[in-house]
């Protein structure tokens, strides 16, 4: 089959690799119908995530048609599903109590050690991601295995075409959790850094959650607009200071609970000394750290912090005492994707939710090279990227 | 392809391994030899054995104890999570004597006899090897009721004695390599197998699967 594949920093490819077999009995095999490209794939684009190994497959947010069962599976041929990027056992302690991004049993036993050594704790599996979350090929492809097919994916009625409902794959969830994890209250003001796909969804969630307002932080113009389409206020980092900015706009109390959707490209995790690689680093790494560090100091004292942004190694000169003296409550993590997908598609049939707006582009399979490249370099206007294998090079837009 | 792939991972794990827990696991191992009396277990304390290795490990699996052990009660069944054990056959009798092939590199193999030395029935099963093994070792894995629903508590613990002269450490260091990794990774997959039905692999075609694995080299 045809896949993408990782080689090393930018430097991703379409290949041809063996299709995928049915291996444990509860797998099932997908053929993909539509596969997007996620802020977190940049990460690995640009080779700051360890434990990715020249052709790995790449891709978490995907979904497809059943082709093949294993004898445990509850999914049926010809079934259109989508595919949670968390994988998930459903049968572990962390399943059980719904924190499916804490699953023990995901993580094949001999790729748990490092993120242990790590984190203190092992990772669960992730698809199309690091040798540390498992190293399962990922979802930019013709096929897929998916284990554990009986818990994660979801079936898609037909009425419900792929880009209206793929982004429950991870993105949209994650908007969601990042806005639950702020814990909004109906009078309160949230702001939000980052207006990428999950930036976008955790306004649409905030605003569907009752905050009285909503502000949106970024600096590209075209996603700050997206924003302002949602219903939110927004500002421009680039021309406008963000904290004066925020206090005036929460009539000088400071934003009740703000969201962390930028994430950091974890420069600590490149091999040799992760904190002289924080220093040295000028630009993009450096200030993404920034956009943390500045929402812990614009949340109100007493305030909620949710960081739904990806992080994967250490930080200098956190404001640790702004955390404490003032009081913070902070929720973070991968996303329990299981715990959303059917309330999400709920919400998505009776049309409380639009995700169609986000896709700017839509490339075959074949072109997914030049997505990541404008993914990453044209931030503004590629806002997000669906790949269909099925698509001819010709019909791209 | 293949061993450059295993080559470069270990590589970058090493490396962030290296970066992130040095300093901790410098002071960490310099501490290993001091006792202690806590009521931590003993496998956990820091200390050095040399050629007499004591590793253990817990785990919480949620499901009854009773169907835990009688699962490892029958020692046949243990390959199925062991990495490193190549078959188990029961030669039964009343002191449930077993005779094990543990693989050790460049094809050879470690093969030894055990009696089961103690068994409490859905609580506690021990082992321990008989005259004329090729290692001297005793095991026991014991099940506890977790709190609330949580289940069993899982405890292993395995120690081995190196048996004398040059072979004997030679198979000693070839069967002791790290058996702390070796034992965390087993009761991890015999977790999975009891929770899941399942033991969990990234593999992309049955080729590449463990179990795949050990038929080419074995
Ligand atoms: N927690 C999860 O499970 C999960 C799931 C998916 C994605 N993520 C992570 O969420 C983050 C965002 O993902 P995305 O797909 O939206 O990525 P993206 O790269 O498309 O968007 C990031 C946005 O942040 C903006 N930004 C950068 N620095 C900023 C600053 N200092 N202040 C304000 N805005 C700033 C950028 O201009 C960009 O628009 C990534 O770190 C990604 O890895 C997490
Ligand atoms: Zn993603
Ligand atoms: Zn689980």
């Amino acid at each position: 089959m045809r896949a993408l594949t990782w080689h090393g920093t930018h430097d991703v490819r379409v290949d041809t690799v063996p299709d995928p077999e049915i291996i444990n009995p509860r797998d099932a095999i997908l053929k993909i119908t539509s596969t997007a490209i996620c802020g977190s794939d940049l990460h690995l684009y640009d080779g700051v995530i360890p434990g990715v190994l020249p052709g790995d497959v790449l891709g978490h947010e995907f979904m497809g048609e059943v082709v093949e069962t294993g004898k445990d599976s509850t999914l049926k041929k010809g079934q259109r599903v989508v595919v949670p990027f968390t994988i998930s056992c459903g049968g572990c302690f962390h399943c059980q109590i719904k924190q499916y991004s804490a699953c023990e049993n995901s993580n094949p036993a001999e790729k748990q050690d490092m993120s242990a050594t790590l984190y203190g704790h092992p990772m669960a599996a992730l698809f199309g991601y690091s040798h540390l979350t498992g190293g399962y090929s990922g979802g930019q492809a013709e096929y897929v295995r998916v284990p554990f097919s009986d818990v994660g994916p979801i079936v898609i009625p037909d009425h419900l075409e792929d880009e209206k409902v793929l982004f429950l794959s991870d993105i949209l969830p994650t908007g969601w959790m990042g806005a639950e994890n702020a814990d909004i209250q109906p009078d309160d003001t949230v702001a939000v850094w980052g207006c990428g796909p999950v930036g976008l969804f955790a306004i649409q969630s905030a605003i569907i959650m009752g905050a009285s307002k909503v502000i949106a932080i970024d600096h590209y113009p075209h996603r700050l607009e997206l924003a302002k389409k949602l219903g939110a206020e927004v500002i421009n980092f680039k021309t406008t200071e963000v904290r004066e900015a925020l206090m005036e706009m929460s009539g000088g109390i400071g934003v009740d609970a703000v969201i962390d959707a930028v994430g950091m490209e974890s420069h600590g995790f490149a091999v040799d000394n992760m904190l002289d690689m924080v220093k040295q680093t000028v630009g993009m790494g450096a200030d993404r750290a920034a956009a943390l560090k500045q929402a812990i100091l614009a949340v109100r004292t007493g305030g909620r912090v949710s960081i739904p942004g990806v992080y994967g190694g250490m930080t200098d000169k956190f404001p640790l005492g702004a955390l404490m003296e003032k009081g913070l409550q902070v929720r973070a993590g991968q996303t329990h994707v299981q715990r959303y997908t059917k309330p999400l598609l709920d919400k998505i049939e009776d049309g409380t939710i639009d995700t169609t707006f986000l896709i700017s582009h839509r490339l075959p399979l074949e072109d997914a090279a030049r997505g990541y490249k404008n993914f990453r370099e044209e931030q503004d206007s590629w806002t997000k990227v669906v790949l269909k294998p099925g698509l001819e090079m010709e019909k791209a837009a | 392809m293949k061993n450059n792939r295993e080559i470069s991972m270990a590589g970058s794990v090493a490396a962030a391994g290296v970066a992130l827990g040095a300093l901790a696991f410098g002071a960490f191992l310099s501490r290993r030899h001091d006792g202690g009396s806590d009521d931590a277990p003993k496998n956990a304390r820091r200390k050095n054995h040399g050629e007499h290795a004591l590793v253990g490990r817990t785990v919480t699996i949620r499901k009854p104890a009773a169907e835990l052990y009688a699962y490892w009660r029958d020692f046949g069944n243990l390959p199925e999570f062991m990495e490193n054990v190549e078959r188990i056959t029961e030669e039964g009798g009343t002191k449930g004597r077993a005779n094990w092939t543990i693989k050790a590199p460049a094809g050879t193999t470690v093969d030894l006899t055990t009696e089961v030395t103690d068994d409490v029935e859905n609580n506690r099963i021990a082992w321990a090897s008989v005259e004329g093994s090729d290692i001297e070792t005793t095991g026991e894995v014991t099940f506890t009721e977790a709190p609330g629903d949580r289940g069993t508590r899982v405890s292993l613990r395995i120690e081995y004695d190196a048996p004398g002269g040059a072979i004997g450490r030679g198979i000693a260091k070839a069967f002791l390599r790290e058996p702390e990794v070796q034992a965390r990774h087993d009761l991890k997959r015999f977790k999975m197998l009891m929770e899941t039905g399942e033991i969990a692999t990234s593999a992309h075609r049955k080729s590449e699967t463990r179990k795949a694995k050990q038929q080419e080299n074995g």
